[in-house]
């Protein structure tokens, strides 16, 4: 996917673009002077007051059939995806799209402001489909602000059908950017744990899925446990622990070729695996007669590297965005808390102090929070603090919420929620306001999710 | 017919069909890692296990389990640490060992509900350790002591209170069947 320099005309467009590529530039805004206009979303105080937005259906220059359905039909569905994108991320109050007028394709680019400005939305997305003579769809994509009659972006994207919502997913995250300031997300992925079974004998498969839930597959039988996948920054390697032969060990997944090996050829437990920002690297624990400590090895295998040496447990090891430090937890001191070390295992120091025990720390892809599952109290808690040790924050409160992961853009959190009883999981989402709690719908029970990168 | 014929038949139909193709289907799923045998997690400890005949076979699981007051061990909250009644529960399996030395046995180490994933897979480890390391202070080589923990993945009591919670936090000594 391309962006369009110029999407007046399509056709044009598509003489610049190629046709393969699936890779967004961001472009600059047409008018500059939008770019100081006063439409702005405020992601971090709060949610009271999501901004009203319009995203009519889009139309098609020509109607066509295609690999993924007719061009009207796609121009409705996109709509509606970048609807529930908005919608889901708490700031925005998306018109009943079925209720809004019928867009012409010539009114994409020329909105009848007149109309707009007595709607009640204060922004305006409008876009089109059009299918291309090999094959290929363009979706082109348009921000205005309603009361100052501007376009505020413009973005267009050159897809194959097979990954149509993916462009909606990046116009929905053109949006979200412009109007909020934060980085996008909508266009990633989850892979995580989808569970079944009874209690004392779950089933636990590793599943990918869009962030929205679409895309869903298994990629795993479910004959062996497998527990805590995360993804590589590439987005196409997944590690996980495996219970192959009742060994439990770290493995590598490739999701090209469906290939699976073992990073780590030792006699122990190998567990918590997490890649390096780079990729070079796999940080994971391993269990030495029962004494747990971290551990690195390089990413295509080879001979681990020890990086703590404490007795006791260090556990759940997370690399910061620039890759030269490690969050990690470790009890130490007598219960778990939360440490921070340089990665070559240097300079360790404890940063979390609260009462009752911290676990499971993720660095934000921001750098500014690190998330974790905080027990206490008679529950289990997601919170964040920042890598220093202060400004700590609670964001949710259930049973047993735990196993935090960070969207591409630092701003949500995403975690799995155990219910009491009957041990049943699913995925929640909540934002750093802690305000917008949601759950992910997943065709099963789902755990241990980890969010990728923002897709190419 | 019973099961494991029934599973031969499969295998058979399953190669014929192999073999009969030129090229190899696309499977839904990749395969996952080869596979061995697998234990039943200290779950299915079926009293009736190498009870053949009505005679119970000596050095089986069977003959372990009629044979010590208890295969597994059980520990306070976010601890590994054994106290008299597990030392005894583990001399009598120490016995039980030396009188069946070509046995090699799992000891899987388990985890209540209230911790977090992670660290529960490390504190399994502890308490399998823990149990294996007395073994070990008492005699048994430690070749025939394979330990593996499950974490909080394998409760054998279902519910989320006190009561629960202490029956799963144990280290289980498994005898193959």
């Amino acid at each position: 996917m391309r962006v369009s320099t110029y999407l007046k005309t399509a056709a044009a467009s598509l003489l610049l673009l190629g046709t393969s590529a699936f890779a967004q530039e961001t472009q600059p805004p047409a008018d500059p002077a939008a770019e100081q206009g006063g439409l702005e979303v405020d992601v971090v105080g709060g949610i009271s007051a999501p901004m009203p937005i319009a995203i009519p259906h889009m139309p098609t220059p020509a109607f066509a059939n295609t690999a993924a359905g007719n061009t009207e039909m796609l121009g409705r569905q996109i709509a509606e995806i970048v609807t529930a994108d908005l919608r889901n991320s708490g700031l925005f109050r998306p018109m009943d799209t079925s209720a809004l007028p019928r867009v012409s394709y010539p009114q994409v680019t020329a909105p009848d402001f007149g109309f707009w400005g007595g709607s009640g939305a204060q922004a305006l997305v409008q876009g089109f489909v059009q299918a291309n003579g090999n094959g290929t769809l363009t979706v082109g994509c348009y921000l205005y602000d309603v009361l100052a009659q501007t376009e505020l972006a413009r973005q267009g994207f050159v897809v194959q059908p097979a990954q149509w919502r993916r462009a909606a997913h990046k116009c929905a995250d053109a949006v979200y950017a412009r109007l909020t300031g934060e980085g996008p997300y909508f266009d990633s992925r989850i892979v995580y744990v989808s569970e079944t079974g009874p209690k004392n004998r779950r089933t636990k498969r590793l599943a990918i899925m869009d962030q929205d839930g679409a895309n869903h597959r298994f990629l795993t039988n479910g004959q062996n446990v497998v527990l805590t996948p995360r993804f590589a920054p590439n987005q196409q390697t997944i590690v996980y622990m495996s219970y192959v032969n009742d060994q439990p060990r770290v493995y590598v997944y490739e999701l090209g070729s469906g290939q699976q090996r073992l990073l780590v050829n030792q006699p122990y437990m190998t567990f918590a695996p997490r890649f390096s920002p780079d990729g070079r690297w796999v940080l994971f624990s391993m269990s030495v007669n029962g004494n747990t400590d971290l551990y690195r090895v390089s990413a295509s295998g080879g001979a681990p590297q020890r990086l703590t040496n404490a007795p006791g447990i260090d556990t759940g090891g997370s690399y910061s965005p620039d890759g030269q430090q490690i969050v990690f937890e470790s009890d130490r001191g007598g219960s778990q808390q939360l440490y921070v070390m340089n990665a070559d295992g240097s300079g360790q120091r404890r940063i979390s102090f609260g009462g009752g025990q911290y676990a499971t720390p993720v660095w934000s892809p921001r750098g500014d929070n690190i998330a974790f599952t905080r027990i206490g109290g008679g529950g289990f808690r997601i919170g964040v603090i920042s890598p220093a040790g202060g400004g700590e924050k609670i964001l949710t409160e259930a049973w047993q919420d735990e196993g935090p992961t960070w969207a591409p853009n630092g701003r949500v959190i995403m975690f799995f929620r155990t219910a009491q009883g009957s041990g049943k999981a699913d995925l929640w989402s909540v934002d750093l306001t802690g305000v917008n709690e949601r759950r992910i719908p997943t065709p099963l029970d789902g755990s241990d999710p980890a969010w990728s990168p923002l897709l190419p | 017919m019973n099961r494991q014929s029934l599973k031969i038949a499969a295998l058979a139909a399953a190669l014929a069909l192999t073999a009969g193709c030129g090229k190899k289907t696309p499977e839904t799923l990749p395969p996952e890692p080869p596979q061995q045998g697998q234990t039943d997690g200290g779950l299915g400890t079926d009293p009736g296990a190498g009870n053949v005949g009505g005679a119970v076979i000596p050095g089986s699981r069977a003959d372990f389990l009629r044979s010590v007051p208890s295969d597994r061990v059980f520990f306070s909250t976010d601890s590994y640490s054994l106290d008299a009644e597990d030392r005894a529960t583990l001399d009598a399996q120490v016995a039980w060992l030396q009188r069946n030395p070509g046995v090699l046995v799992t000891i899987e180490g388990h985890a209540d509900e209230r911790g977090t994933r992670e660290y529960n897979l490390a504190l399994g480890d502890r308490r399998a350790n823990a149990a294996k390391n007395y073994l070990q202070s008492r005699g048994i080589a430690a070749s025939r002591l394979n330990v593996v923990s499950w974490g909080k993945e394998r409760p054998v009591a279902l519910g989320s209170d006190e009561g629960a919670w202490a029956q799963n936090r144990r280290a289980v000594t498994v005898v193959p069947q």
